[in-house]
């Protein structure tokens, strides 16, 4: 979240959930909690868990004002609220520079032979030739245009309402760009901001399993032998690839 | 210039189920073999390794084990008067790449076939008249019957280590209270392995189905419910439900696969060589066109090779056969126009259907927890075991609670009508993920004059090659089906007493969707059959113009079946090697005078 940004959310979230932090530390913290804990009264899942200290990434692919938009958008389409931390605070921003530098983002596990069809009907699937990196940077400097040209302030300069505002234009397709599909923009946001949330950390996003913990989703358990025929909470704590526990 | 390599008596193209079956077979018969795989080797380790193979974005989102689609992909249209347009990221099938094929990342609903779909047409004609097929479905039978299959059937069941309850053994009565599915055609023998476990959501559905009269029984699985060896010597250990099953490859040993279930044998005799990153573009034919001399490949340095053998089996994959018998010329091309030809015609698929119901917080279902193959399912709706006369119709569907294992990244669904982004999602989200039961119609889908398969004028693959082309669409039997499928799965659904239901059917003049997820049952193109005019190949999966090419796949489906195709392919795999091994190596020409 820029800091000049008018409101934000996160310190808007810790002070609201203040009084559930000391519930929270018990429940999420995995190392400090003896086995025979775990294993006694099942937690009702899901559980609120605390936020993850702020990083310092650096990004790679983004500009410095593509990156304060990306931190932004992400912040609001999954939001920090009671719940637990959203996406900016599960690094979602970071995962998406991350696999900017993959061969995802240049559209390079695609089949981009042309010609390429721009109007064909939705069923026959993706037909533009932008990839992902030029989406990205197209898109953003779209609605920012739309922005500047609206209020005189980028995207990452509006309020949170506005925001969600804004988006939901885009998301509806109401903004029409000369560049790129509004709608085309908005579902690689979604989705990719959805992957930051419930990726694996090995990833860069879902710091401290934060997405996983707040809809019960165990990680890289993958062992349910015991629990196959349970109509009962699971009640273990998320695991990740590289063993944190949360 | 092409590297000429010395003889073999058979070279395999493909390493899936039906490549690593005719490859056991045919070595087991004391041919030199060689099987070319166009992917990577790939094995349980290291693709399937733990931790770093429960990594849901790797694997599912970004489709580490599916065919690469930036080097061969196909094109499709929704009719003749279309231009096809590629399909340019994977979206309705995810076909494999690699050593085990999709065979190493598919589910493992092991079923065998409802013996009336081996007979269709003359089954419908039979019941219901000739008039009740429409006139342009082409559904056909397919020159083999159930009780010819039976004892392939049942071995491909002990080599794959299949999970079941039997309903008839020999024609007594077993499986009767046991989860045993009445409408199951009579067995040889028990399945290897008694019945999985099932999930909460399976179990609902049970409860659902069984009120309403209907008769659940446990879905076969080819995940395994305990230890087990193979008549190969290969083993496997007791499947955990660790809901990373579809679409990775099992870091369990539990799923069976062409690599855990085959391989292993294979690589202990020397007259079988398995070469992976090896390309097939085409079959040689002699000047005779009638008989095949080997195979041109690219191998992994971009050198083109060629492979002469005496007999050359495509197992490439329903749709890469196809196209590779067009690219070889092999069998005439079939023209919808003219309502000629063989190659390309009977291009089928799956119709599927499905209901989520949603729950309360305290119904755990617990979505994470899940087996590919795992389940509970009714057949009352299955094939002809109902009277389809007053629907007008053709074609069944089993109804089923599959929890294969949903993950938080494209495994979500909520109630209709929330939000896809924001808090109202995130609170939904949370309230419903592990509190849902998501439950399918999987339809058969019919074979139609206008449905099928031929090469592209425009797009080309990596190696300059035209790319197939699909022209497929939708009928108006497939959407009755389907609403009359939907319908009957939504009384079930409600029956669960659930908060809300969401209901994923198809709807009038809908188009066929290349971008949503379906199955990857596709079928026909190369079908058998008991004339050369509306067959490219014999009973025997034997080509009737180029007798030394054999074609085993889904590919040789006249029609789509209820169930899914992977336990027809294996049996018909094992009886068509019979065929070579008993008839045709003695006596190598056509198993069948045309
Ligand atoms: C996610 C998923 C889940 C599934 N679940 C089920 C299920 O539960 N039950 C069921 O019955 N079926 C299921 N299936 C379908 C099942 O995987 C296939 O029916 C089965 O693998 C088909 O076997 P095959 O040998 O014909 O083809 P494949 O297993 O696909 O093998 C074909 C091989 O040929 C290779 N090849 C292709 N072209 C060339 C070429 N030019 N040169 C060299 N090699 C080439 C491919 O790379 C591939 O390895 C599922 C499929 C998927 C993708
Ligand atoms: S669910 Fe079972 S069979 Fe499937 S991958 Fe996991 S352990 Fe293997």
């Amino acid at each position: 979240m820029p800091e000049h940004a008018p409101d934000n959310p996160r310190r808007d979230f810790l002070r609201k959930t203040l009084t559930l932090i000391p519930v929270v530390t018990v429940a999420s913290t995995g190392l400090g909690v003896g086995a025979s804990q775990l294993l006694a009264a099942p937690q009702h899942a899901p559980k609120v868990p605390a936020t993850p200290p702020a990083g310092h990434y650096q990004p790679t692919f983004f500009t410095a004002e593509e990156w304060a938009f990306l931190q932004a958008a992400v912040a609001r389409i999954i939001p920090a609220d009671e719940l637990g931390p959203g996406a900016l605070e599960a690094g979602a921003a970071e995962f998406i520079d991350r696999q900017m530098n993959t061969p995802y983002a240049t559209g390079a596990q695609w089949y981009m032979q042309g010609p390429f069809n721009a109007d064909a009907a939705p069923e026959l699937g993706y037909q533009l030739q932008l990839s992902p990196q030029q989406i990205y940077r197209l898109g953003i400097a779209a609605v920012d245009d739309w922005c500047k040209a609206n209020s005189g302030h980028v995207f990452a300069a509006q309020d949170s309402a506005t925001r969600d505002r804004i988006l939901a234009k885009v998301e509806a397709g109401e903004l029409v760009f000369d560049a790129l599909p509004a709608k085309l923009f908005f579902s690689l946001l979604v989705q990719n901001t959805r992957e930051g949330f419930f990726c694996d950390p090995v990833h860069g996003g879902n710091k401290g399993m934060v997405g996983w913990t707040q809809i019960g989703f165990p990680g890289a358990r993958a062992d349910f032998m015991d629990w196959v025929e349970r109509n009962e909470p699971y009640p273990f704590p998320a695991v990740s690839i590289r063993g944190e526990r949360a | 210039m092409a590297n000429v390599l010395k003889k073999v008596d058979a070279v395999i193209v493909g390493f899936g189920w039906a490549g690593a079956i005719m490859a056991k077979e045919l070595t087991e018969a004391g041919l030199q073999v060689v099987a070319l795989e166009r992917g990577p080797m790939q094995d349980t380790y290291p693709e399937g390794s733990y931790p770093q193979v429960i990594d849901e974005l790797t694997y599912s989102v970004r489709k580490k084990l599916f065919v690469d689609v930036s080097k061969e992909t196909v094109t499709i249209r929704h009719s003749v008067n279309d231009v096809a347009l590629p399909n340019r990221q994977l979206g309705a099938f995810l076909p494999g790449k690699g050593v085990g094929g999709a065979g190493l990342h598919w589910s493992g609903v092991h079923f065998r076939v409802d013996p009336i779909e081996l007979r269709m047409r003359s089954h419908y004609e039979e019941r219901y008249g000739k008039a009740f097929i429409p006139e342009d479905m082409t559904i056909q039978d397919f020159g083999v019957t159930y009780q010819e299959l039976e004892p392939y059937f049942d071995f491909a069941e002990k080599v794959f280590g299949t999970s079941g309850q039997a309903w008839t053994v020999n024609g007594t009565v077993v499986g009767a209270g046991k989860g045993g599915n009445p409408y199951a055609a009579d067995r040889s023998s028990p399945f290897p392995l008694p019945a999985q476990k099932n999930v909460v959501s399976a179990k609902l559905f049970e409860k659902a189905a069984t009120s309403l009269g209907y008769k659940p029984y446990n879905l076969p699985s080819a995940n395994t419910s305990g230890p087990y060896t193979n008549p190969y010597g290969a083993q496997m250990g007791p499947c955990n439900f660790c809901g990373f099953c579809s679409g990775y490859v099992c870091y369990m040993y539990s799923k069976a696969s062409p690599n855990v279930n085959i391989l292993p044998a294979l690589r202990q005799v020397p007259n079988f060589e398995l070469r992976a990153n090896a390309h097939v573009l085409r079959v040689n034919l002699d000047d005779s066109k009638r008989n095949a001399t080997g195979v041109t490949y690219i191998d992994a340095q971009g050198r083109e090779v060629e492979q002469p053998a005496d007999l050359v089996i495509l197992a490439a994959f329903q749709f890469n056969n196809v196209r590779l018998m067009l690219l070889s010329g092999i069998g005439k091309p079939y023209d919808p126009v003219k309502n000629e030809g063989v190659v390309g015609r009977n291009f089928a698929y799956q119709n599927m259907g499905t209901v989520k119901a949603f729950f309360d917080k305290d119904t755990y279902t617990n979505n994470f927890i899940g087996a590919g193959g795992n389940g509970i399912a009714i057949d009352d709706f299955n094939a002809d075991n109902f009277d389809h006369g007053p629907y007008g119709f053709v074609g069944g569907s089993p109804m089923w609670v599959n929890q294969a294992g949903s993950r938080p990244i494209a495994g979500i669904a909520n109630p209709p009508g929330t939000p896809a982004w924001g808090s109202a999602w995130k609170k939904a989200t949370a309230d419903y993920y592990t509190h849902q039961v998501s439950m399918d119609a999987h339809g058969a889908h019919q074979s139609y004059r206008g449905n099928y398969l031929d090469l592209d004028p425009t797009y080309r693959d990596a190696f300059g090659q035209p790319l197939l082309r699909m022209t497929f669409d939708w009928q108006e039997n497939d959407i009755k089906m389907n609403q009359f499928m939907v319908d009957k799965l939504s009384k079930v659904a409600q029956a669960m007493n659930p908060k809300s239901i969401a209901v994923l059917g198809k709807k009038v003049k809908e188009h066929f969707n290349t971008a949503s997820y379906q199955t990857t049952h596709l079928n026909g193109g190369a079908i058998m059959g008991t004339d050369p005019k509306t067959s490219a190949l014999n009973r025997y999966l034997q080509s009737w113009d180029v007798p030394n090419v054999f074609v085993p796949g889904a590919s040789a489906f006249p029609q789509g079946l209820g169930y899914n195709p992977t336990g027809l392919v294996a049996a018909l795999t094992y009886w068509s090697a019979r065929a070579i091994r008993e008839q045709y190596l003695k006596n190598p020409g056509p198993l069948v005078q045309a």
